[in-house]
């Protein structure tokens, strides 16, 4: 891959404006310690650095002035307010308007920018509206400001040896720190090797420096921005003026280019010198752990990999067991080991936190809650819980969907609120808690609940059940799932345009997750969303019908049981078999997926759990329990819903992964469209009062009336 | 229109001779034991492992309304790169029988007849002449357009969502 600077700089500026969004918003939410503000005023002093590097000069210049205002903030001439927090987040959407324009999006709109940096100096000088001019670069506000004492600063100045390959310029740095005031600075160079193990391009040096300035930390450290992350960089006041270390005084700092020295490994060796007798302060450097940036294309083809190693694994596994030598078995575990081990860290490497994307909904909540004339706050717990990345990138828009659905219907206007006795601000709670193999996500607020009644009547308004039915809270949350229904009395421009919760459920359905809703009136509603840890792989039952192999899902599956042909024959065909003592209905997947092939005299039921009910697929024979990787069926076949995906075994074979659910949705509208065919099973297991009918409400709340509302 | 001379790769159903562009074709295999495809339309007959990737495959004889031909050891599988609604797609096609390269020059393509054709002219470049052969150009994207698959989708045994949506 070519490397593009540009491409790299919009890659960190698009992150950079995501933090600096959250301090804006964590600033607007109340906060107002030092260090958001230090965190504003670095992102955007970065944004401003490399991009004038990288010659965006429009998005460098309007930075500029944004990096000011800031900087007046932090020396504290300017108070931390919500009004800040507000213009920074204007600020920090017009960058992006103007980086968009770099990478050929739409200009922004004339005087924009203008109007903008008005508004800006404005804030920074009240009264005053005159723009800002000159370079204020971060080390002058020191300059200003000549009432602060002077001081000495000991500063130690470790950089990484790949500082130089990096772009790095010691020189530079040391002749800015300079202008600071009056300093001496000490080159140590017992780091550098013998002439014949010198690497030219390596940093062998590093620096103490005792610098006399009125400048505050923060104007120091601004000096080693850009290295600050590499190197390791101590600053401290010392109350008097240390005599330096003399071992390679430099009047003029030392020229990059000379010959430098210490390898790597070395370098470390430094800690032992002057100054370095205290800890290490935990900087930032050493906190950040470094990242390498891939496309997830190659992590899946890794994955795919990982997946027809394990299967490859099983089969050697199975040989291993069958020839009982243990020469051969030895290895082979161990190999086993290491594979299980190598799935999971290459499943681990594409799970990021959830709190990627919580990130995005503070600003959904506070820009929609402005939007809506209502009042809320949204807090965020486990955001560290970790995600596969693909469920992660299709979980946006549910979250989205419910967090709107909240703010919409769910949240009274402040003055409702008040009058209930309620706080004025609402809070939303956003949740995510790892259980099991599972993580559930939950989001919660504080406003008016389900209104019971307004479903009810909804309901009997659609037909979807009679008047008189009694229904359970479940019930009427169900309803609440169901496509079309929404009980919004009018459609805003937030939510309400006839998706309603049956989009998210759906949704959550594609992820192999499931959702719930919990509601008491008047004091709020809550949706759990229950995910699993990874779409990668799959614990499942293969079983065969013919010579079709499927998988079907282990997460549903309950039990195996026989179905002999006297059983099948003893119930008159109806498609029910007593499981400790319990009728299970069944469906006969042979007719279902019209495969031609005979029955054997003895069949296998899998006994699956299918929301609250249990379920069986008659199968030729259950072949045991197999990991695997799920690969996608592609677009070809995305309309085929019965099988989720596809996996190939060990023997090259490819196997389908079943849908349990929409395999018994399938069954079941077969049976209403064609009962000629599947008569038989139909009238025993089917329309009236038999379990796996809820699926259509109607059906179990009135018995009977499914045909009435089809 | 074609307008350069290109490579094209020939397949038979039946008698008659197809054509398409190589650029198109990944790979040429023999038919492994294909996975069937429960509740999917008849023409698709599944899917085969290609290299690790369980691949859809499409019957040409079913996909063009010709009757179904029992496989002989001439069939073969014509792995594609397709292009949908620009996304890259990869997708098997079975062929009674698979023949060779060759070169057309755009002089002897002319353009799809407009009547007294068994195949729709949509799903056709143009059609090739070689000595006294004729050579129906395929055009493989527009076979498997989204337009095309969601009229399969229509023709699928499983329409609509559940009932109460209707």
């Amino acid at each position: 891959m070519q490397y593009n600077p540009l491409e790299t700089y919009l890659q960190e500026a698009e992150e950079l404006l995501a933090e600096i969004e959250q301090s804006a918003l964590s600033i607007s939410a109340g906060e107002r310690t030092e260090e958001t503000i230090n965190q504003l005023f670095r992102a955007f002093h970065t944004i401003k650095g490399s991009g004038a590097i990288c010659g965006l000069d429009a998005v460098a210049g309007f930075t500029h002035h944004v990096e000011s205002l800031l900087d007046r903030v932090r020396e504290g001439a300017i108070p931390v307010s919500p009004a800040l927090a507000e213009l920074v987040l204007i600020a920090r959407d017009h960058i992006r308007i103007l980086l968009a324009a770099e990478q050929g999006g739409p200009p922004a709109p004339a005087g924009s920018s203008e109007r903008l940096i008005a508004a800006v100096a404005e804030f920074a000088n009240p009264g005053l509206n005159i723009p800002e001019k000159g370079s204020v670069a971060p080390t002058e506000p020191a300059a200003e400001h000549p009432e602060s004492a002077e001081q000495t600063w000991r500063i130690r100045f470790c950089p990484n040896p790949s500082l130089l390959v990096n772009g790095g310029n010691p020189s530079a740095l040391l002749r800015e720190l300079r202008e600071l005031g009056p300093c001496e600075i000490t080159a140590h160079a017992e780091d550098v090797p013998a002439l014949d193990s010198i690497q030219p391009d390596l940093c062998y040096l590093w620096w103490t420096i005792t610098l006399q300035s009125a400048a505050d930390q923060n104007v120091i450290r601004d000096v080693f921005i850009f290295v600050e992350d590499d190197s390791q960089l101590e600053i401290e006041v010392t109350p008097e003026v240390l005599p330096p270390v003399p071992l390679l005084s430099t009047a003029a700092a030392p020229s990059p280019d000379r010959p430098a020295v210490t390898p790597p490994a070395d370098h470390s060796g430094a800690g032992d010198a002057p100054g370095a007798g205290a800890p290490l302060a935990p900087s930032r450097a050493l906190a950040r752990e470094s990242t390498v940036r891939v496309p997830s294309n190659r992590l899946d083809r890794l994955v795919n990999l990982v997946g027809e190693l394990v299967m490859n694994q099983s089969r050697l596994a199975q040989a291993a067991s069958k020839s009982g030598s243990p020469e051969f078995t030895n290895p082979v575990q161990e190999l086993e080991r290491l594979v299980a081990e190598l799935r999971d860290n290459v499943l681990g490497i594409r799970m990021l936190p959830i709190g990627t994307l919580f990130g995005r909904f503070r600003r959904l909540v506070h820009d929609l809650s402005a939007e809506l004339g209502k009042e809320a706050d949204l807090v965020t717990e486990g955001a560290d819980t970790e995600l596969d990345k693909s469920i992660l990138d299709q979980l946006g828009e549910p979250l989205v969907h419910c967090l709107r659905n909240c703010l919409d219907h769910a949240v009274e206007p402040p003055e409702e609120r008040l009058a209930k006795g309620k706080p004025r601000r609402a809070t939303i709670r956003l949740a995510a808690i790892h259980t099991g193999s599972d993580v559930v996500v939950s989001i919660q607020d504080d406003g008016r609940g389900i209104d019971r009644a307004a479903v009810r009547a909804r309901a009997v308004e659609k037909q979807l059940i009679a008047p008189a039915a009694s229904l359970t809270d479940k019930d009427i949350f169900n309803l609440i799932l169901m496509p079309g229904f929404s009980t919004a009395r009018q459609v805003t421009s937030v939510s309400g345009r006839g998706v309603g919760m049956d989009a998210v459920k759906r949704q959550i359905d594609a992820l192999r997750g499931s959702l719930s809703l919990a509601s008491e009136e008047g004091k709020g509603v809550r949706v759990s969303i229950t995910l699993p840890l990874t779409l990668a792989i799959i614990e499942g039952l293969l079983v065969e019908i013919g010579s079709d192999q499927f998988i079907v899902p282990m997460a549903a599956v309950t039990e195996n049981v026989e179905l002999l042909r006297s059983q099948r024959a003893r119930n008159n065909g109806r498609n029910v078999i007593a499981v400790r003592g319990e009728l299970v209905p069944y469906i006969d997947l042979r007719t279902a997926f019209r495969i031609e092939s005979n029955a054997p005299s003895i069949e296998k039921v899998v006994i699956v759990q299918h929301e609250d009910h249990r379920v069986g697929l008659v199968v030729d024979r259950v072949l045991g329990t197999h990991q695997t990787v799920i690969q996608s069926l592609g677009k070809f076949l995305r309309s085929i819903e019965v099988v989720s995906g596809a996996t190939i075994m060990g023997d090259g074979r490819v196997a389908l992964i079943m849908d349990v659910a929409a395999v018994v949705r399938f069954a079941e509208r077969q049976c209403r469209e064609d009962p000629a065919d599947f008569g038989a099973g139909c009238r025993a297991t089917g329309i009236a009062g038999q379990p796996w009918n809820h699926l259509s409400p109607a059906g179990r709340i009135t018995g009977g009336q499914t045909a009435a509302i089809t | 229109m074609i307008t350069e001379t290109r490579q094209y790769m020939t397949f038979k159903l039946g008698d008659e001779l197809f054509a398409i562009d190589v650029a198109q074709v990944r790979e040429v295999l023999e038919v492994p034991q294909i996975t069937k495809v429960p509740t999917a339309p008849a023409y698709m007959r599944g899917v085969v492992n290609v290299r690790g990737q369980a691949t859809p495959v499409v019957d040409f004889r079913l996909r063009f309304g010709l009757p179904k031909g029992a496989d002989t050891v001439h069939t073969r599988i014509i792995v594609m790169e397709l292009e949908l609604d620009g996304e890259a797609a990869v997708l098997g096609g079975i062929a009674d029988s698979v023949h060779e390269v060759i070169e057309i020059e755009p002089g002897n393509i002319n353009p799809p007849p407009r009547i007294a054709m068994r195949w729709r002219t949509d799903f056709i470049q143009g059609m090739g002449k070689r000595g006294d052969d004729f050579i129906i150009i395929l055009d493989v994207n527009a076979v498997f357009s989204s337009e095309e698959l969601a009229l399969v989708r229509d023709a699928a045994p499983h329409t609509g969502e559940l009932a109460f949506a209707h």
